[in-house]
């Protein structure tokens, strides 16, 4: 894909299949030779893992399918016999349970190390654009999982998230009333998010691919921001790239089965081991711990509408990151001020996080937490709309090094070489 | 989600606030207490349940809980299984057999008596453990127009686990702080939520007698049902956590295999 195929077919099968359906070729080209700069660290091996969350994901999703049954009534006590009755189903449910925690540690992990680096930039816009969809799908495919073992907090996160679109002047109660497929969540409406749970996951699988196919032409971005220009400044991705990446990914794996094994809970809320019951509302309604910045910004806006606003907007806001960033260095390394706006970010992501894991009016060190959500959700608008264009024209980046190549054998040289 | 994990400190923190707030407004702060400190022997990486706990824990819950509490999930041949109280197989089939289940519709499809009375059978080890009441309406009507919980899932089912259903069980016959009154019909329980629970004490010294000698104080009572409950909300545990030794040896050998092969793929590229 990226530079001419370096591809030679061995045996005659290989020729014969070359001229038809050259899908070895393709192979080799993606995953053997594939040019691969040398000095990706730690955070690029997040692409590979990420690989690996969603074919997990989907895996254990297609067996628990097999044993659940998408019926209000019947719904919670399936769940609790994979739980029971079937052959290692509690593995399989907590895989799938804890699995998706994972997926999400894992692409905030990526998206922040996209965003550090400067990945977004051009050549690789679409790459970024794709990104962010994936990530609106795996957030609409989470929403729809969680639903479905039809506890209390599944009931109740629907009817939150499902109540957002009512906000919609005019038409809001109508599009409410389509998406349940009744007057209020219900039997319809669990149906049909078992379908689209089921449905979301291979059209992600899809868009991954063209996630993977936008990198394949200009290649991969690296810690140093500056572009590839000589062979001397990549590896080829086998095995250079394919034993870092399964190092990597095992040390992951451990973390997920740590908590798959030992803490199978930790993410879980107590009340949706009681089952779905619409007269009994649960004294704190809380989404899952990845969707809680987006639901500290909805409760910091007094107005439900503006809220939405809010919270949409959030996201939409990251598809214009590609334009909004003016400066012509990539990574944050040769970025003085902006790197330090960007742990800013991180700190007000993860304060949004922890505001929204807090009821309305928690007041913590005599600050109540909505204030703090308040500032936080403007600070983000603001990093993208205000910092990001601002930082680039007045900063004075630090000098680039002129390769790659040099860099890295410079750093390991007895005489760093300027 | 929440993840309140209060300390002792903390504890402490709430009583002192909720002394404080009486004192400013006259009125009692009814948020339930953090749960006391009890220790457990399935907690823990390699923590198992106590057979006998589990053992003693289904007398407590057969003749002091299933008055008015079913564990709908629980089936007899449970009991029997590995992991759990692990009654031998003629014990457990003894334990159905004492128990009564609606039969099925008889000869004629009669599923009640001439009087109305429900038909039983005897349970056998394929059956659920049978529910002391029909349905909501009449739990209902037995208690005051308060529905008991089901228990089966009741330790996953509370933030605080099984620590917090002790604190509960044994958390009855404390004075209530001068100035709170006990609402009509309900019992004083500050480690429930406002308070107020619809409970009664539901145990008190030798409440059942151990076969095996256990001195049953209400402590020891509440600790050995715990000790079932959790077991019935989790009866894969200590399968779980023998799978997950296994997993995370390998895994761990497999990364110390792959970062050999990390390091020398990159021998000549650093």
């Amino acid at each position: 894909m990226s530079g001419p195929s370096t591809y030679k077919p061995n045996s005659g099968f290989e020729r014969w299949l070359d001229v038809r359906l050259p899908l070895p070729r393709l192979l080799h080209d993606t995953i053997h030779t594939f040019p691969t700069p040398r000095n990706l660290n730690i955070w690029y091996t997040f692409g590979g893992i990420l690989t690996f969350c969603l074919a997990v994901q989907i895996v254990t999703g297609i067996v628990l399918a097999m044993h659940y049954v998408a019926n209000a009534g019947l719904a919670f006590n399936s769940v609790e016999s994979i739980m029971r009755d079937v052959n290692y189903g509690w593995l399989i449910r907590y895989m799938h349970a804890n699995g998706a925690s994972m997926f999400f540690l894992a692409v905030y992990i990526h998206m922040f190390r996209g965003l550090y680096y400067g990945s977004y930039k051009a050549p690789r816009e679409l790459i970024w654009i794709i990104g962010v969809l994936i990530y609106l799908l795996m957030m609409a495919t989470a929403f729809f999982g969680y639903v479905l073992p039809w506890g209390q907090m599944s009931f109740w996160g629907a009817t939150v998230i499902t109540n957002l679109f009512s906000a919609i002047p005019v038409v809001g109660t109508h599009i409410a009333t389509w998406l349940w497929g009744d007057f209020a969540v219900g039997d319809a409406t669990l149906n049909r998010f078992f379908s689209l749970h089921y449905l979301l996951p291979f059209i992600i699988a899809g868009v991954v691919g063209l996630h993977i196919w936008a990198l394949h032409v200009p290649g991969n971005n690296n810690p140093l921001g500056i572009d590839v220009k000589s062979p001397q400044d990549t590896v080829p991705f086998h095995p250079y790239y394919t034993v870092k990446d399964a190092f990597y990914l095992t040390l992951f794996v451990i973390l997920f089965a740590g908590f798959v094994f030992y803490a199978p809970e930790f993410f879980g809320n107590a009340d949706n081991n009681i089952p779905a019951n619409p007269l009994v509302t649960p004294p704190d309604i809380v989404p899952e711990w990845y969707l809680l910045p987006f639901y500290a910004m909805l409760r910091s806006i007094p107005n439900k509408l503006l809220g939405v606003i809010v919270m949409g907007g959030a996201i939409v806001t990251l598809v214009f990151l590609p334009w909004l960033d003016t400066s012509r260095v990539r990574s944050c390394r040769f970025r003085p001020l902006m790197k330090q706006f960007f742990w800013a970010f991180v700190v007000a992501c993860v304060l949004l996080g922890y505001c929204g894991s807090q009821s309305v009016d928690a007041v913590k060190f005599g600050i109540p937490m909505v204030w703090v959500a308040r500032v936080a959700s403007l600070y983000y608008y603001a990093f993208f709309w205000l910092i990001l264009p601002i930082v680039g024209l007045i900063e004075t980046p630090k000098k680039l090094p002129a390769s790659i190549a040099q860099s890295v054998l410079g750093d390991s040289a007895a005489a760093p070489a300027e | 989600m929440r993840l309140t994990h209060l300390s002792l400190g903390s504890a402490v923190l709430a009583l002192l606030t909720t002394a404080s707030a009486f004192a400013a407004e006259g009125a009692i702060d009814t948020k339930r207490l953090h749960p006391k400190a009890v220790e457990f022997s399935f907690e823990g990486p390699f923590g198992t349940y106590d057979r006998g706990a589990l053992q003693r824990g289904y007398q407590v819950y057969k003749e002091v809980c299933a008055a008015c509490h079913a564990v709908e999930h629980l089936a007899f041949h449970n009991l029997a299984e590995p992991g759990g109280p692990e009654f031998t197989e003629a014990q457990t089939r003894a334990l159905a057999a004492a128990a009564k289940v609606p039969a099925e519709p008889n000869d004629r499809g009669e599923t009640t008596d001439d009087k109305g009375t429900t038909l039983t059978r005897s349970a056998t080890l394929a059956d659920h453990l049978p529910a002391p009441f029909p349905n909501e309406n009449a739990a209902r009507a037995n208690n005051n127009n308060s529905l008991p919980p089901d228990l089966s899932m009741i330790v996953k089912a509370r933030e605080g686990g099984a620590a917090y259903v002790y604190s509960i069980l044994t958390g009855f016959h404390e004075k209530a702080p001068t100035g709170f009154k006990v609402t009509e019909g309900k019992y004083f329980n500050p480690y429930f939520e406002g308070w107020n629970i619809s409970m009664p004490p539901p145990l008190n010294a030798n409440s059942v007698t151990y076969s095996d000698g256990t001195k049953a104080t209400i402590e020891q009572e509440a600790h050995d049902v715990v000790t079932f409950l959790a077991w019935a909300a989790e009866p894969k545990m200590e399968e779980r956590k023998r799978v997950g030794f296994g997993v995370i040896i390998f895994l761990i050998a497999l990364a110390g295999l792959l970062y050999a092969a990390y390091r020398k793929v990159w021998a000549d590229k650093h």
